[in-house]
């Protein structure tokens, strides 16, 4: 998996923030190797050497956030990396290769949200674009058209609730869907289990198969959601703990 | 990542896993190497297959791919876009759900395709017939496999477009035929003939409200024209919870003009959709314009009376309520109410076909229940009584069947036995049904009216209250019907949000203890109403919940809502503590309150009761106790 080493590093990292832990973490070595993994077009690569992606520039900012430490970012060149990738109907690319998923509109709208540069795209349209890929039972696709899917449901409506545009969803229709998406043992993807031991434990994709980070981390904000106790809160909108959502946009 | 059993790997294991390490990232290395330096030959390509084959997720991989191929076969790609007909398109689609009814795709590409079709128009796709053969066409669906939903979904989309028409202005306030009095000092007076009607307000302003049947955009000036002794342009505001330009009521206000003696009752006329331009949010124009026309004047009052009317504070005590008592007052509430409703030339014209399909799918939903018990059927039947329902009250002529408000009640008390997983959808749902049974008629929203006055004030006039407490309510509605309210109660109910009590502009006194809310960014409806003085908030769940989930739905600098100021650092004045009061800040700084109850929630120290004194200098009560 060395090709996404820093959505690893999100992943991880934003779950030891969760459970209060982040101070573990050698954060300027963090930091030294992320901005290696930056390329000269402005966005980063999975790890050092590898083309740049929006995936991995989201996953890059982020956790320069969790570190309060997005100000090492040239935030023009990043911005511009991002807002080039806007096409014409307001969709967005997810790199210079050309392919189009509501994803990458939320990973755009995400990044330059949290850089406060969301004036360098026509939100407006990469609404439109959304909201033109919102489906009969009130979920959205990876595109117009395409059926719905908890994953990129949860990207659209990310993107619409940090552009203030939640009112284009049917709030009814589609909690009803997402209902749906519940199991009789009551889990849905990823059940948790009991966290005794945060060095030795760790979360699957379901009881019995192998521990993962990317479980892990799903996992441990699905119950820092349902208010689990002795988890910090994180924000549904941005995927990172409310105090530094909090701290981007209201303090200072 | 996904599937893999979970097993403490033997040294062997480990010692092949490590080996399998090693060689991929050697490989990659390799294939970072040919790609930054851009290294094209056969042999290069051939290593790149192999690191994609143990690594099918390696992008970068398969980016260098991209470039070498392009660079070895210098081939442009052309892309031929055959543009297939709709009529093609939908047969392929009909071919699909038949292969399969559990198509989500395929039910959506239809509806898609039928809205092009139906908006195109020509005589083989009107909307009656298409819609008739859909019914028939997902009925098949429904009874073969009642309970798989994508059938169901598409059905609700059918009944949608059923149902859709122009959209169609309601109610007002002040309403149609009424006589305003704006009286310039002290508080409403009930022993004058229409207390709904009199209007306490210093400026000499008052609110002029319009409710449609939906949300609407292009309510200004140019579309409505109000013919009033003060010349002015009027600026109109949507009266949504968020700002974005579509909303059911708008409002304006107008102001008695201050050469004019108190004695006289100057006359307004509204006309409005005068001229095109107020259309809904699927596009459908508000043709047909409608008028409406009230008088106002101005009455005089004791300045002292005033003085006692301030200071005095409004103890909810049940003690305090009496049933709507005197004659004369039940007499002038009726005259007022009949006024309220929508005159037939403003009811909206159905065609004849909407109430057939509706009452034939009634049967054909009884039939399939009758046979399963499956929970989106049930749903759907309430769904259809609803209609049915809805069409009666905007002029559709009958069938010959009467529903009855208790059946879809029932049914969906059955729905939250049956399917607790979905309760508060169902309750939801509920409390619209029930608010839309209680404001039916007169009668029964009399029943709910109630005369306060303070038992330790008697000198003081009485107000009138709508009381819709204890009804297990989840959400508000049927607010056009309650735009004259001053003064409500709306505790021990189960509200989570309170969106729609934006609408009731004239609230002065709103009691919401006991419910669910648990944020102050639920609270945000508030902002709007400029004439709250009294809230009793006490009793809810505020800042005790981790996480708010009404975040999103409110205007803040998270969902970089443009417009308002924002001060909070200066408000705060380096009190750390108060950081996380910033929605206490964004609420209250709009609200100018004279009386508030918070007690029984989860926030209220001594340092956030002084932070909320300075945000609202009027504040002369809270939690019962004098606070200046």
């Amino acid at each position: 998996m060395e090709h996404l080493r820093l959505n690893g590093a999100y992943w991880g990292l934003t779950t030891l923030d969760v459970l209060g832990k982040l101070g573990a973490v050698d954060q300027d070595k963090v930091v030294s190797w992320i901005m290696q993994c930056q390329h000269e077009s402005g966005g980063f690569g999975g790890n050092i050497g590898h083309d740049p992606h929006v995936l991995y520039t989201l996953s890059a900012i982020q956790v320069l956030a969790l570190f309060d430490k997005i100000d090492v970012l040239d935030v023009e060149k990043v911005a511009n990396y991002i807002a080039s990738l806007q096409n014409e109907d307001g969709s967005f690319a997810g790199d210079i290769w050309g392919e189009v998923d509501t994803r990458f509109s939320y990973i755009a709208i995400c990044s330059l949200a949290l850089l406060h540069r969301l004036d360098k795209i026509n939100v407006e349209k990469a609404v439109n674009y959304i909201v033109s890929c919102k489906n009969l039972d009130g979920g959205f696709g990876c595109t117009p058209g395409a059926e719905s899917h908890a994953g990129q449901i949860f990207c659209c409506v990310g993107a619409l609730a940090i552009t203030g545009s939640l009112h284009h969803v049917d709030k009814d229709l589609l909690g009803w869907w997402l209902c749906e998406r519940q199991v009789k043992s009551g889990g849905l993807n990823g059940r948790p289990e009991k966290l005794p031991d945060v060095e030795n434990g760790g979360i699957s994709d379901r009881p019995d198969d192998a521990v993962d980070v990317f479980h892990t981390y799903f996992g441990v904000a699905g119950l820092s959601l349902l208010e689990y106790p002795g988890l910090k809160a994180i924000d549904p909108a941005y995927a990172l703990p409310v105090d530094v959502v909090n701290r981007i946009f209201l303090g200072k | 990542m996904h599937g893999i059993p979970r097993k403490a790997l033997t040294e062997e294991e480990q010692g092949a896993s490590s080996l399998k390490s090693t060689k991929l990232r050697d490989l990659q290395s390799q294939v970072l190497h040919f790609h930054h330096n851009k290294i094209y030959t056969k042999e290069a390509i051939e290593i790149s297959a192999k690191l994609l084959e143990s690594n099918p997720e390696h992008y970068t991989g398969w980016n260098y791919r991209k470039l070498a191929v392009q660079y070895r076969l210098n081939r442009r790609f052309i892309t031929a876009l055959k543009k297939i007909p709709d009529e093609e398109e939908l047969q392929y689609t009909t071919d699909m759900i038949y292969d399969n009814f559990s198509n989500y795709s395929a039910w959506h590409n239809r509806s898609v395709l039928l809205s092009n079709l139906m908006e195109k128009g020509g005589n083989r796709y009107d909307k009656e017939n298409v819609l008739g053969e859909e019914y028939e066409f997902v009925r098949n669906a429904l009874f073969t496999d009642p309970d798989d939903q994508s059938g169901w979904f598409y059905h609700l989309w059918l009944l949608d477009q059923t149902l859709k028409q122009e959209p169609v202005f309601l109610s007002s306030w002040p309403p149609n035929g009424s006589n305003l009095y704006l009286s310039l000092d002290g508080r409403l007076k009930g022993q004058q003939s229409l207390p709904i009607l009199h209007f306490q307000s210093k400026a000499r302003k008052f609110p002029l409200v319009l409710y449609f049947s939906e949300a609407v955009e292009g309510v200004s000036s140019s579309t409505v024209t109000v013919e009033y002794q003060d010349g002015d342009t009027l600026l109109w505001t949507p009266l949504s919870a968020n700002n974005f330009g579509f909303s059911q009521a708008w409002l304006t206000y107008l102001k008695f003009p201050d050469e004019v003696p108190s004695s006289e009752a100057l006359p307004v006329k509204v006309t409005i959709a005068h001229f095109p331009g107020i259309t809904s949010s699927s596009g459908m124009p508000c043709s047909q314009s409608c008028h409406i026309s009230f008088s106002v004047c101005v009455t005089s009052d004791d300045q002292e009376h005033s003085e006692v009317q301030s200071s005095h504070r409004i103890s909810w005590k049940e003690e305090n309520f009496k049933a709507r008592a005197t004659q004369s007052l039940e007499a002038n509430l009726l005259h007022s109410f009949s006024k309220l409703e929508i005159t037939k030339e403003n009811k909206p014209s159905t065609p004849k076909w909407s109430m057939e399909i509706i009452s034939t799918e009634i049967a054909h939903c009884r039939e399939l229940l009758s046979t399963t018990n499956c929970k989106i059927g049930k749903l759907t039947l309430a769904r259809l009584l609803m209609a049915h329902k809805t069409l009666i009250s905007y002029g559709s002529p009958g069938d010959g069947t009467e529903v009855h408000y208790e059946d879809i009640l029932a049914l969906y008390q059955d729905l939250m036995k049956m399917d607790p997983a979905h309760i508060c959808y169902y309750e939801d749902d509920y409390s619209l049904v029930l608010l839309k049974q209680l404001t039916s008629n007169i009668e029964s929203l009399l029943k709910r009216c109630d005369r306060y006055q303070e038992f330790s004030s008697p000198s003081t006039n009485p107000y009138l209250c709508v009381r819709l407490n204890g009804l297990s309510l989840s959400r508000i509605g049927s607010t056009e019907h309650l735009l004259w309210v001053q003064m409500l109660d709306l505790s021990h109910n189960k509200l989570r949000s309170i969106e729609g009590l934006e609408t009731l502009q004239l609230l002065s006194c709103l009691k919401l203890s006991h419910n669910r809310l648990c944020s102050f960014t639920s609270l945000e409806p508030l902002k709007k109403l400029k004439y709250l003085e009294v809230l009793d908030i006490s009793h809810n769940e505020i800042g005790a919940h981790s996480i708010d989930t009404r975040r999103y739905l409110c205007s803040s600098p998270l969902t970089h809502a443009v417009g308002g100021d924002w001060y909070f650092q200066k408000f705060v004045d380096g009190d750390v503590k108060l950081n996380n009061h910033w929605d206490a800040y964004l609420l209250f700084k709009d609200l100018n309150l004279v009386q508030l109850e918070m007690i029984g929630n989860a926030v209220g120290d001594e340092r956030f009761k002084a932070f909320l004194l300075k945000l609202m200098p009027e504040l002369k009560w809270l939690d019962g106790e004098k606070c200046r």
